[in-house]
Parts: C-alpha cells; sequence; structure tokens
C-alpha cells in the first residue's frame, strides 16, 4: 500500500508538471473541432441554418449534442469529486439532474418543437401579446445564459490551476481569454451547426473517458460493486467510517436547502433556454422525442458512471490526497485518472475537461445571440422587418459582444467563490421560465399579464432571495465574510422563487384584463400536438 | 390582431377553431394529458419522497441490505430504473397511441390547405 500512496502523491506532483502532454492534447481536440466547424460552415445563410442548423440534425446526434450541451464541468468533476469526498450525497445531487429530464421528454419537448421556431419566446408569445412577452422571456433568457456562462468562465480559470500547474492571475487570465477566443470563433463560424458538432465530439470523448475508467475501476475490485464500496470505507477518513455511504455529510446540515436546491434542479432543467433550443435542430417532434430519449440514456449512464468513478476516487485516491491538492475536490477525477493510467489518461481526461467547457459556453453564446437578435432586435425593436440576413448579421456581432463579456466577467470573478451561480441558473429557470412554458401550453385561460408577471416576479424573486441568503452574507464562505446577517436562511431560491413564479402567472391571469386571441389559441393548441405547420428541415 | 405577427404565419385555410373542436383532435388531446399528467405527477412524488427520506431519514436510509449496500444506495438507483422506465414506457405509449391519430390529423390538414 505504501508504493500505491507514494505513487498518488507523486500523481499530486505530476498534475502540475506534465502540463505540456495536456496541452498538446487539448490542442489536437480544438483542431479536429475547429476542422469540422470550418466544414459545417458551408451552408450557414439562412437564420434557419445559424440557430439551428437547418433543423438537419438525427434525434441520436442531438441526443449526444444535449448531453454534451448538459454534463459541464461541473458535473463530470464536481460530482466525482463529491462522491469521492462526501459519497451518498454526492450521488443524491446527481440524481436531481437526471430525473430532471422526465419533465422535458413528457410535458415540454415535442410541444416547444412544434409552436416554435428557433427562441424560447417563440413559443410563449405564440398566442399572447409580442412585444411584452417576448422581451420578458428575452431577459429571462439572457439572465439563465448569463449566469451560467460566468460560472464555466470562472471554471475554466480554476481548471487550469488544477490541470496545467498555472497559478499566477496572469496565466489564468490568459487561459480563459484563449477560451473565450475560441469559444467565439466555434459560434462565429460554425453556427449551431458547428456548436452541435463540437457537443457530439465532447460527448463522445466525456462518455467514452468515463467507461474506461469505469471498467478499470471494477476491474480492479472484481467487478463487485460492494468490493468497491468496502474498499472506498476502508479509505474513508469520516468518523465512523462508513458515512459515505449513507445520507448527511455534505447536506445533513441544512437539509432544507438541499431540498431547495432538488426543486430547482428538477423543475429547472426543462426552462433552461440553451437545452430547449436544442429541440430546434431537429426536423420533427418525433425526432425531438428521440433526442430526449437518448439524451437520458447517456446522462443517465454517465451519472452511474460517476457514482464508480467518485467511489473509486476515494479508495484509490484517497480523501485526503484529494482535497489537499491544488484543485480540492474537483481533482478527483483527474487524480483517480492518473492513478489508473498515468500521465497519459490524465491529459487525456484533463483535455476533456477543457473541451466540455467549451462546448458548454459554446452552446450559451448562441442561445444568448439568437435570444438578443430574434427576439428583442428583429421581433421587439424592429417589429420583425428585417432584411433576410439582418438577423444573423446582428446575431454574429451579439456573439462577440457576448464573447467579449464572458472574458471580462470570467476573469473579474477569478478567486471568488461563485458556485452558486449554476444553482441560480437552474433557479431562474425554474421560476421565471418553466411556469410561463408550461401555462402556455396547457392553460387556456393563460393571459398576457400572467406570463409577464411570472417572468420578471420568478427572475426578481430567484435574484432578490440569493442577494439576502448566505451566500452574500454572514458566513465563512460569503461574498461579504462575516458581514450582516442573512434574512433569507437557505442557500438556494427555489423552494421560494419556483411557488411565486407559478402563483404570479395565476394572478395575474385571472384579475382580468385583456382578452387573448381566441383563434390564436386554438392554432396553438392543433399545431402543439399535431406538427401541423411546424417549421421544416431546409433544404441544400 | 393588431400585433405584427412575424412567427409562423398559418399557412393558408385552415379553421383551427373548428379542428380543435373535432372529436378526433379532443381524443389526441385527452390521450395525450391522461398520460403526461398522471406521469408527471407519479415520478415527482417519487423523487420527491427519496429526497425526504434522505434528507430527514438518514439512519432509515443508511440501513445496510446486502454488504455495504445501503437502502438510500438501492433507492436512488431505482430512481434510474423508473426514469428509464417511464422514458420507454411513454415512447411506446406516443408510438402507437398518440403518433396515428396526429399524423391522420396533420395529413387532413395539409390537404385542406393545398385545396384552400
Amino acid at each position: 500500500m505504501n508504493d500505491f500512496f507514494a505513487a498518488v502523491h507523486t500523481a499530486v506532483t505530476t498534475v502540475e508538471n506534465n502540463p505540456i502532454l495536456n496541452i498538446s492534447i487539448f490542442a489536437a481536440f480544438v483542431a479536429v473541432t475547429l476542422f469540422i466547424v470550418i466544414r459545417a460552415s458551408r451552408n450557414n445563410k439562412t437564420a434557419a441554418d445559424y440557430y439551428a442548423a437547418g433543423r438537419s440534425f438525427t434525434g441520436p446526434q442531438n441526443g449526444f449534442a444535449i448531453s454534451g450541451d448538459y454534463l459541464s464541468a461541473a458535473s463530470f468533476l464536481g460530482i466525482t469529486g463529491a462522491i469521492a469526498i462526501n459519497g451518498y450525497d454526492g450521488f443524491l445531487y446527481s440524481i436531481g439532474f437526471l430525473v430532471a429530464w422526465l419533465v422535458a421528454l413528457l410535458l415540454v419537448a415535442e410541444l416547444m418543437r412544434n409552436t416554435g421556431k428557433f427562441t424560447m419566446a417563440d413559443v410563449l408569445s405564440f398566442r399572447l401579446k409580442q412585444g411584452p412577452v417576448r422581451m420578458a422571456a428575452a431577459i429571462t433568457t439572457l439572465a439563465v445564459c448569463f449566469f451560467y456562462l460566468l460560472a464555466q468562465m470562472a471554471g475554466a480559470g480554476g481548471l487550469v490551476s488544477l490541470l496545467l500547474g498555472i497559478n499566477d492571475r496572469i496565466g489564468q487570465s490568459i487561459v480563459v481569454g484563449v477560451v473565450g477566443i475560441l469559444m467565439i470563433i466555434y459560434v462565429l463560424i460554425g453556427g449551431m451547426k458547428g456548436t452541435t458538432w463540437v457537443q457530439i465530439v465532447k460527448a463522445f470523448l466525456l462518455i467514452g473517458g468515463a467507461i474506461v475508467m469505469t471498467i478499470w475501476v471494477l476491474a480492479i475490485n472484481g467487478f463487485s460493486l460492494n468490493t468497491l464500496l468496502e474498499s472506498a470505507v476502508a479509505a474513508s477518513v469520516t468518523d465512523p467510517q462508513d458515512a459515505i455511504l449513507g445520507p448527511g455529510l455534505q447536506y445533513g446540515k441544512n437539509p432544507w436547502d438541499f431540498i431547495s436546491l432538488a426543486i430547482a434542479l428538477v423543475l429547472g432543467t426543462a426552462g433552461l433556454p440553451h437545452v430547449l433550443m436544442r429541440f430546434y435542430t431537429v426536423p420533427t417532434a418525433k425526432e425531438a422525442r428521440r433526442s430526449v430519449v437518448w439524451a437520458i440514456w447517456l446522462i443517465g449512464i454517465f451519472y452511474l458512471l460517476t457514482l464508480v468513478l467518485g467511489y473509486g476516487a476515494a479508495s484509490l485516491v484517497g480523501p485526503e490526497t484529494i482535497l489537499a491538492s491544488p484543485g480540492g475536490v474537483n481533482s478527483a477525477a483527474p487524480l483517480l485518472a492518473f492513478a489508473l493510467g498515468g500521465p497519459f489518461l490524465l491529459g487525456f481526461i484533463s483535455a476533456v475537461a477543457f473541451a466540455t467547457i467549451l462546448a458548454v459556453v459554446a452552446g450559451l453564446t448562441i442561445t444568448a445571440a439568437a435570444s438578443f437578435a430574434h427576439d428583442i432586435y428583429a421581433n421587439v425593436i424592429k417589429k420583425g422587418n428585417v432584411p433576410p440576413d439582418g438577423e444573423v448579421k446582428v446575431a454574429r456581432r451579439t456573439v462577440i459582444v457576448i464573447g467579449v463579456l464572458a472574458i471580462i466577467g470570467g476573469i473579474g470573478v477569478q478567486g471568488q467563490n461563485i458556485a452558486f451561480l449554476v444553482a441560480l441558473a437552474f433557479a431562474v429557470a425554474a421560476s421565471a421560465n418553466l411556469p410561463t412554458i408550461l401555462y402556455s401550453l396547457y392553460w387556456r385561460k393563460f393571459r398576457t399579464r400572467g406570463a409577464v408577471w411570472s417572468m420578471y416576479g420568478g427572475l426578481a424573486a430567484a435574484i432578490i432571495l440569493i442577494l439576502l441568503s448566505p451566500v452574500f452574507w454572514g458566513t465563512e464562505t460569503s461574498v461579504f465574510k462575516n458581514v450582516g446577517v442573512a434574512i433569507w436562511p437557505l442557500n438556494n431560491p427555489g423552494i421560494l422563487s419556483i411557488p411565486i413564479g407559478f402563483f404570479l402567472g395565476w394572478l395575474g391571469s385571472v384579475v382580468g384584463g385583456t382578452h387573448e386571441n381566441k383563434t390564436l389559441a386554438a392554432e396553438m393548441d392543433v399545431r402543439s400536438l399535431s406538427g401541423y405547420g411546424a417549421e421544416k428541415a431546409t433544404e441544400h | 390582431m393588431s400585433e405584427p405577427f412575424t412567427e409562423t404565419a398559418p399557412p393558408g385555410g385552415v379553421d383551427y377553431l373548428a379542428e380543435e373542436a373535432t372529436p378526433r383532435f379532443q381524443e389526441l388531446k385527452r390521450k395525450h394529458r391522461s398520460f403526461v399528467f398522471p406521469m408527471s405527477i407519479a415520478f415527482l412524488v417519487w423523487y420527491f419522497a427519496y429526497v425526504l427520506l434522505s434528507s430527514f431519514a438518514p439512519e432509515f436510509m443508511a440501513q445496510r441490505v446486502w454488504g455495504d449496500i445501503t437502502l438510500g444506495l438501492l433507492l436512488g438507483l431505482g430512481q434510474f430504473v423508473t426514469t428509464f422506465g417511464i422514458t420507454m414506457w411513454y415512447v411506446w405509449y406516443a408510438n402507437h397511441t398518440l403518433d396515428p391519430i396526429s399524423a391522420d390529423i396533420r395529413a387532413d390538414l395539409e390537404r385542406q390547405e393545398a385545396d384552400a
């Protein structure tokens, strides 16, 4: 055993000392995906090509892209690390991310595909007043994308210190800049088609790498889950050692906080604008259904793999070594890769982690750009009077603006504890987007006022509660350290902000006001279920 | 309609109010909702039951069922099984029950549009 721990200690130092291999594997990924992006860019003429990849992807391809978009670095590094350190509670966290897809499959995906064109706002404003509803939907879309994007860019900086041994601010800022510029190039040249291919390639690499490591870990443990758990317990430093097998290590202190997070995860996924936009890249509602089915299998299998990887890292690397390494909890997966396959597997997994950030930020950027150009510019400001290529031109400029903002933001928040931003993005998606999506698809009496109240109210509730929470006030890890008292006691706003979003949507619709257009409501009803008149794939 | 309607303008002379009132469309709507609503409530109840048990009955969930496999781990894996199961059930139901009716309605409406 001593030899083994010696090897692991070498790993911790080698993680910092072997950046050239890591960088060259990542450079190979960039070269391959850039080649695909440039090839894919040949047919990027119309808005449908640029935003929705000509609606030409198949269900399985889109399923891979959805998983590539959804399995962020937080999922891969964060959940593996959480299971390695806290055992069961990390696993509990991962389940919400999977179950959430049933909301998308059963209630949202196909009906959205049938009634929309490019963005979430297309569906929400279908039978309500275009101007106010589209504006509100675009603002919540931009808010979710911005929170998520900032979290990913800051994560890129953290990942660099872990994988390349770059610990100084300037070095990390340069890497954030490189990630941002690559993202701008991908999205600018490749549009949705290029972005989708980056996500597909990344999903293959990520799931492939996780499968190899899982089989390896299981082989060491005689292909028995029980043996794996036994060795994880033996290496555990908790008191009692087998605490990692049951709940409580991570969320035991304040169970309501986890419940609030769980509600936001389950209801937020189907309201994430970059996920919704992926449904428009396939030709029919049936393909949208197939893509969600593929995504559910891929994402579910991936989280099952992280269970093995997490306990594997606990037993093969050990929680003390993980916590002592530069990246802390997030280094569990890379350290496990090193313990199993040496520098090459470590380099591969590190490159995949980078590719993950790149693919996720590209998806967010094209969603935000589409929402600004299509909803705010073309439909609200210009009232639909834009030349055929005008919208895409604005979208491309927006991509550059968002990319630059993301780089500045990502550099600005270096070293800040911004882990709450991903949870906040889910909370906003669940509080501001999902109520209006469900009401407008399923509730005939839903009105413009309800939609606007629900979207702005849900957004404001989630943000205000976060600003009043321990994330900002009163604790050791707060933004304002040990200053003031948190008025809202939980780190997650969902448990209150989601009911507020649903309540305001109902209230705004029943208090009276203008009647909505009955013909449009009937049209939405018929088209959402039958698929008649849905946007078709473009021919080239 | 005073609002500019730039999106997905109705393609031709289809009377949506009449189509919505047909028994065939009402049947499609009923069959869709009678599957997705109860199923959504069921999986949400099951998921939150699991989350609440993990939060407020940790000893119960930490019980060992076999070796180091705890009840909580088995129920968690059960969430994966039910998610995959509901997914396959819905696909089967949609392919066999919903798709034929919606394809029928779609074909009829496309014919109406061509005649208009």
